[in-house]
């Protein structure tokens, strides 16, 4: 018996964490916009993202079967996160083989090429769509209206125009903000309902996933550079993939800085670059490519912000 | 709002099973082993040779240095022989053997009565001495002799005496059990203690979730001038010395400063009940309270037990080793040391033994780092637990030594969090040792 002792160095427990619990409780809170999603477009909801994750996890699994060695991350939830991102960034009505291309771009080049999980500099789900976004950008810009009468047959809806692209081309008036709140508007299948995606939000705050700061700090940067620029604040906060992009693209945990100071700055940047995108900018959405943009940075960002140390505080007593 | 440290901590499952079990005595073994390095610092040097007839109480080992303490025998006896022995570390070290005498009989200068005594005429050097030769270090688990924790480097003050009674780590009881039990003498050895740093005022922490030592403390403080409880929130690791400061005063140690630079000295609460017991009964540090537990012992207890006598002693009085055990921990479970055999001796700093089931004994696979920053957030000294072990991995010392890797404390508060299972702490551990010695190595 003696002999058969384990010696390890302490800790000796853990606290139960696991990287499939964190993926899985994201996926958890993606489940109201999902269900908005199909309440929405119907058919094309349910095919789109069914395609989108068994792409991503065919994928993940080719490679690492066939390419790359290393941590068999396939069931992880990695995958399949990826995967539901990727499809609450596309329209409902998108072709299903451009679906898989961005599946493939986003696991393969997003994520694998730089050695896998925890490796990637950019959200893997938002290089699959940037690049679905410019190599087909009719395919991509082409909305399914909200609610229509026939989407529990057919992915082929009818299409409208989304909110900020109303606003791009100057028919602000058309915007209602109320109907971007609870989700009846035309875009991108996971982004529409903003209660939604707060349900999620505070699912993940609850659950310790992530914490306030990313998200609300990109609430922040919009608020600030809207009213610089004239825009109305609430509008841009409802619109287009602000809430996907603030709540659940820019929290990605490998992409993101890890001290909360870093925290704020990397929020704040992609809300002030969102809104100039989506103002000055030739696209008049710009949440992914804010969001990219500071995923570049966050290296920098981590080799300058340092959490507060201990002992650095000024003496109070 | 209860008060707590600011920065970091976690809250483990607090798993007290030998919580309200009162202290009882453990019989002596026929042969106790006393390590001669029982403290933090240099190891004490015998001045006892095989053969050597000793009393419960007899100056066994001298300090062998300023950072060093007194050892006494435990038991009365004969020296069979100095010898090595595997202690706590894992390692083998020179330890006085003592063959137990069957008629105990005491040093002639300790009171052994129960009698309390409150007034305390010495002066602080006279105080100081005693403790010094009492060989009392700090119970909590550091080690760090006590006397030397009592005399400030020259031009510091103290401002307060910082008593800690937090017991953060889950599953230890001991200096729970022992504030039920010693109220008074605690307190006499507080105002002892008070009176060597030349302060008045003290404060007890004591963390919430022993409400009952929390009535008892402050109903019985009353009687003496200058000491309170300070009740504060569960939350590991409480019980560091700076986090404790923290918590109670507010105020944060420099990095690389020592707890007199913001007017604190801390002291275990079982320290203090050793202060006591020295100072008002001429008794050394023979004896100390441990705490037997773990999910599947028979009877979880709190144990006071000789110094030298062997776990397994203590273990066979909890109902055995189980039969599903894993691994013995001397110490808790998130900074305890995970003991090669049972037979080690207790020692001065041994609060318990946690006895682990082999299903919670092995640790899970590691995967790739997600930099979810769940290490940086629970870091009680703002850290980057992730950064230090990838720096560690690729041994850049210089660039461990800027990202302050030797403020460290070793709660284990990373891994215990990290979602991949990663091995945070053991890599923060050698880059430590490999930084301290290069830090060394400049002057």
């Amino acid at each position: 018996m003696e002999n058969k002792l384990v010696v390890s160095p302490s800790p000796h427990v853990h606290g139960g964490d696991s990287i499939s619990k964190n993926m899985y409780g994201v996926l958890i809170a993606l489940i109201p916009a999902f269900i908005v999603s199909l309440y929405a477009f119907g058919l094309g909801a349910l095919i789109v993202t069914l395609t989108s994750v068994v792409a991503c996890m065919f994928f993940e699994f080719a490679i690492q079967k066939y390419l790359i060695k290393g941590n068999k991350t396939l069931c992880d939830g990695s995958a399949a996160l990826t995967g539901v991102l990727l499809a609450f960034n596309l329209p409902s009505n998108i072709p299903l083989w451009i679906v898989i291309i961005g599946a493939l771009v986003a696991i393969g080049v997003g994520k694998m090429s730089f050695g896998g999980l925890g490796n990637n500099i950019l959200n893997p789900a938002l290089v699959g769509r940037v690049f679905l976004l410019i190599s087909f950008p009719v395919q991509m810009t082409t909305w399914p209206i909200a609610d229509a009468a026939n989407r529990f047959t057919t992915m082929d809806v009818e299409t409208g125009a989304t909110p900020l692209s109303l606003i791009k081309f100057g028919a602000a008036d058309q915007v209602n903000v109320w109907d971007a709140i609870t989700g009846m508007i035309s875009g991108s299948m996971g982004e529409i309902s903003v209660i939604a995606l707060l349900l999620g939000l505070c699912y993940m705050l609850w659950k310790k996933i992530i914490t306030w700061h990313i998200p609300v700090s990109i609430f922040a940067g919009v608020v600030v550079l809207s009213l610089l620029t004239g825009l109305n604040p609430l509008v841009q906060l409802a619109t287009g993939g602000l809430m996907l992009g603030a709540i659940f693209m820019a929290t990605d945990y490998v992409t993101s800085p890890m001290s909360h100071k870093g925290m704020l700055i990397y929020g704040f940047m992609i809300g002030a670059i969102t809104i100039i995108i989506r103002k000055f900018g030739a696209y008049p959405e710009g949440v992914s490519f804010a969001i990219l943009l500071m995923n570049a940075a966050t290296p920098l960002i981590n080799t300058y912000c340092k959490p507060k140390r201990f002992g650095e505080v000024k003496k109070n007593g | 709002m209860l008060k707590t440290f600011r920065i970091g901590g976690v809250h483990p499952p607090e798993n007290k099973l030998s919580a309200g079990k009162r202290i009882e005595v453990i019989g002596l073994p026929k042969q106790v082993a006393i390590p001669l390095s029982q403290n933090l610092g240099a190891p004490s040097v015998a001045c006892v040779a095989k053969g050597d007839e000793v009393k419960v109480g007899t100056l066994i080992a001298k300090a062998g240095g300023f950072v060093s303490s007194n050892i006494h025998s435990s038991v009365a006896g004969k020296v069979a022989k100095i010898d090595e022995i595997l202690d706590a570390s894992g390692y083998r070290r020179p330890a006085v053997f003592i063959d137990v005498n069957e008629e105990e009989v005491w040093e002639e200068s300790i009171d052994r009565s129960e009698t309390l005594i409150k007034d305390c005429p010495l002066s602080s050097e006279e105080i100081i001495k005693k403790v010094a030769e009492a060989g009392i270090v700090g119970l909590g688990g550091a080690t760090f002799p006590t006397q030397v924790k009592l005399s400030p480097p020259p031009g510091s003050k103290a401002e307060m005496l910082l008593i800690n009674a937090v017991e953060c780590e889950p599953y230890l009881t001991s200096d729970h059990e022992l504030m039920m039990e010693k109220t008074e003498e605690i307190l006499v050895g507080i105002s002892i203690l008070m009176k060597a740093i030349k302060v008045d005022k003290a404060i007890i922490g004591i963390e919430n979730n022993k409400p009952d030592a929390i009535k008892l403390m402050t109903d019985r403080c009353r009687q003496y001038t200058g000491i309170s409880v300070q009740p504060l929130k569960v939350q590991y690791p409480q019980g560091g010395e700076k986090q404790l400061i923290d918590a109670v005063m507010g105020r944060q140690v420099p990095s690389g400063a020592l707890p007199i630079a913001v007017g604190a000295v801390v002291q275990n609460v079982g320290t203090a009940y050793a202060v006591y017991e020295a100072v008002q009964k001429n008794k050394p540090l023979i004896e100390r309270v441990v705490t037997v537990t773990g999910k599947s012992v028979v009877k979880p207890s709190n144990y006071l037990a000789r110094l030298g006598t062997p776990i397994s002693m203590l273990i066979d009085a909890a109902g055995g080793l189980p039969a599903d055990t894993g691994k013995v921990i001397s110490g808790g479970p998130m900074m305890g040391k995970a003991l090669t055999s049972i037979e080690v001796p207790v020692t001065k700093g041994c609060s318990g033994v946690l006895i682990m089931p082999t299903l919670e004994a092995q640790r899970q696979k590691m995967q790739n780092c997600i930099r979810c920053a769940k290490c940086v957030n629970v870091c009680p000294m703002g850290l980057e637990p992730y950064l230090l072990m990838s720096v560690g991995e690729r041994e850049i010392w210089d660039r461990s030594e800027k990202e302050r890797v030797m403020d460290c404390i070793e709660c284990g508060c990373c891994s215990f969090t990290c979602p991949s299972n990663r091995p945070l702490l053991d890599y923060i551990r050698i880059s430590k040792s490999k930084v301290g010695a290069i830090i060394r190595s400049r002057k």
